[in-house]
């Protein structure tokens, strides 16, 4: 069971921007994007952020490229790698921070964590925890989408990995089938956790499995945000107009698969090579060599994204924790006669009418 | 000559159990993401890729599905493949092919097909995980005949338990418990085990059983130690295997003590402390002195980090149940 040969890379891609103020842009958010994953990293070692925690480090150019090509009322599902997306999608940093911080004041009021984001007004239609969980979701919004004859598309995000889970192809073959308005994007960055992609797939080519359903793909080089968003816009308006579309974006992890994973299924050159070729300093080097970013717009850029994570975490920190009473709010949607709803010493907690109306913050006497 | 012991923590007796069943049998197999060249997330096949190859320990994509309907056909071959998923909420892709087919085979085919397969999962919670990688599904499991649930809950046990269910010519679910795989205990490498037949009396006592398994055992005996402390003496059983159930231990303990609490993470309703009750509440009505409590998880999804503890059944509500038992 040797593993397959590597996957040729596409060439780097240097795609011309026409609108400087786009092409700035573009690196604003990547810089954000950064120092904030940096931040949350840091997060986690202090133990103010729980349980998972996967940054999109390397990846911002995918990232900001897929979310700029999108209409405010088209829908965004994600993997658990899920916070450059929310933060590109719109939201603010200091809402993503108190959710990963499990604070009230977080995107999901704190029981999401750093996997699973949701924002409905900013059409985020989560994270996902489970390799795959949202890819027949994303689908079935895309359905729905369809079957009120909508315009809007659905951009589901998925990594390299999910393409092996069973519920992906019978996703594509749905989608294909129903002629959907969606848009499939594999952000392949050469690891599921610590296996290969040529390790674990049969057609390392992501973008060819397309073809089993007859649907359109294309691959692009994720590190090049200016590409990303072409290769999107095309995507999105074939999807408009009912047809699927897989779009592979290469791009690199330059971390571990979380916080906690050190990564060492990569050799020290390896990784040396990765932060050599970091797609946040090449596209930098790319705006500066055009006269773009000047080194005051560079240090300015940096400096409003390191005020604005600065603010997120005082934010965060300075939300409250959910209340223990809460445990049972929201289990089901509207009261339900003889629900269970039983906590530490205390005999029961009635249900609100409808839940979240009153938060039940003590026990009945 | 004296028995050889050494003292590892849990991970690494269920690494040297599977590494003493891939050395005394060819046909044995290791299956799952990342337990090659990375050893497994919790590090619980280290090594062993190295040290027998990775066509006996692969590295499989992700497809939990995959893996598991694989590992049946490798048994309908003559393989005994072991399974690993690497986190309980990670089962489910896989739930169709145990409940149809793993389950179901040997009796369909009346005793003509055996599937000795193994299927790891770490489960349960503590580590400050969330949902998805905290959950308790066991019973799922155990209200499926023709499926073994096992969970060990020391060192020593994890060391025989995995083997025997290697050995086993059923299918058996392998339920690790997570937040022990860094106890240590001092552990026999001589020992065969037993312990997938038979509960374990983990400490004797005369007022109270204390039923538990996997995680919660350590609750139980810090439980039984602090009541202890109070002139109370409790009995702590250690099912072993949740499906089937050594009623027998259970009961001997019961007509002694008349009183019975029974501790777990999944959640209460429909759980194995339910099944417990009902066949205590048969064999020992004569003897009960109070009623049957049980201690575990809510009827909630599980919860976000910071609340885990409320969830998960602490010590303090094990004796608050303990108290309330006595009580009567």
């Amino acid at each position: 069971m040797s593993a397959r040969p590597k996957t040729p890379r596409p060439p780097k891609s240097a795609a011309p921007c026409k609108d400087e103020d786009i092409a700035l842009a573009f690196y604003r958010q990547m810089v954000l994007i950064r120092r904030f994953e940096e931040r949350a990293a840091r997060g986690y070692a202090e133990a103010k952020i729980g349980g998972y925690c996967h940054l999109n480090l390397g990846e911002e150019a995918t990232v900001v490229g897929l979310m700029a090509a999108l209409q405010p009322d088209d829908y965004v599902y994600a993997s658990y790698r899920d916070h450059g997306y929310a933060l590109a999608r719109g939201i603010s940093p200091e809402r993503v921070m108190a959710e990963l911080y499990g604070r009230t004041d977080g995107v999901s009021k704190g029981w999401g964590g750093s996997m699973h984001l949701f924002d409905v007004d900013a059409r985020l239609m989560g994270g996902y925890g489970i390799v795959g969980g949202q890819v027949p979701l994303a689908t079935g919004a895309a359905l729905a989408v369809a079957h009120r004859g909508g315009a809007e598309a659905v951009l589901c995000q998925m990594g390299d990995g999910t393409t092996n889970i069973g519920a992906f192809h019978e996703s594509l073959n749905l989608a294909s089938l129903w002629d959907l308005p969606i848009v499939f994007v594999v952000s392949n960055n050469g690891l599921g956790m610590g296996t290969t992609v040529e390790g674990s797939s049969a057609e390392p080519d992501l973008f060819k499995r397309a073809s089993a359903y007859r649907m359109a793909s294309e691959r692009v080089d994720g590190n090049d945000p200016v590409a990303v968003h072409a290769a999107a816009l095309r995507a999105l308006t074939h999807a408009r107009s009912g047809k699927p579309f897989l779009l592979e974006t290469v791009t690199e992890r330059l971390k571990g698969h979380s916080v906690v994973d050190p990564a060492g299924y990569r050799t020290r050159e390896q990784k040396a090579q990765l932060l050599a070729g970091d797609a946040l300093s090449a596209y930098a080097a790319r705006l500066t060599e055009r006269a773009i970013l000047t080194d005051d717009a560079t240090r300015e850029i940096d400096e409003a994204a390191m005020a604005a994570v600065d603010a997120s975490v005082r934010f965060a920190d300075a939300s409250a924790h959910p209340a223990t009473s809460t445990l049972f709010d929201y289990t089901y949607a509207t009261a339900v006669p003889n629900d269970s709803r039983r906590l530490p010493g205390q005999p029961l907690f009635p249900a609100a009418a409808r839940p979240g109306e009153t938060m039940s913050e003590k026990a009945p006497a | 000559m004296s028995p050889t012991t050494e003292r590892i923590t849990l991970a690494k007796a269920i690494n040297l159990g599977m590494r003493r069943a891939l050395e005394q049998d060819p046909k044995v197999m290791l299956m799952g993401e990342d337990i090659g060249k990375l050893g497994g997330v919790f590090r619980v096949t280290d090594g062993l890729q190295k040290d027998f190859g990775p066509d006996r320990v692969v590295d499989t994509p992700l497809a939990e599905s995959g893996i598991v309907g694989t590992a049946i056909g490798l048994a309908l071959r003559g393989y005994r493949p072991v399974c690993e998923i690497q986190f309980d909420g990670f089962i489910f892709p896989a739930f169709d092919q145990i409940t149809t087919q793993l389950a179901k085979m040997h009796y369909r085919s009346r005793g003509r097909l055996q599937l000795p397969v193994v299927i790891r999962v770490p489960f349960g919670g503590g580590i400050g995980a969330v949902e998805h990688h905290s959950e308790s599904p066991e019973v799922l499991f155990a209200h499926t005949a023709g499926l073994r649930v096992v969970s060990p809950a020391t060192p020593g046990d994890a060391f025989t338990m995995i083997q025997e269910a290697i050995a086993s010519p059923d299918p058996v679910l392998f339920f690790e418990p997570k937040g022990r795989y860094w106890d240590k205990a001092e552990v026999d490498l001589d020992a065969v085990g037993g312990g997938l037949d038979k509960a374990r009396v983990a400490r004797r006592g005369n007022d109270l059983t204390l039923v538990a398994h996997g995680p919660t055992v350590t609750t139980a005996l810090k439980a039984a130690e602090a009541a202890a402390a109070d002139g109370t003496s409790i009995e702590v059983i250690d099912l072993r295997s949740i499906s089937p159930l050594d009623t027998a231990t259970v009961a001997e303990s019961v007509r002694r003590t008349g009183r019975c609490v029974v501790v777990h993470e999944a959640p209460v309703l429909y759980g194995t402390g339910g099944e417990v009750a009902a066949r205590i509440t048969e064999e020992c009505f004569f003897h009960l002195e109070a009623p049957v409590l049980r201690v575990g998880g809510f009827h909630a999804p599980y919860p976000v980090a910071r609340l885990e503890h409320e969830y998960l059944p602490s010590l303090d509500r094990v004796l608050d149940a303990v108290d309330r038992t006595l009580a009567v």
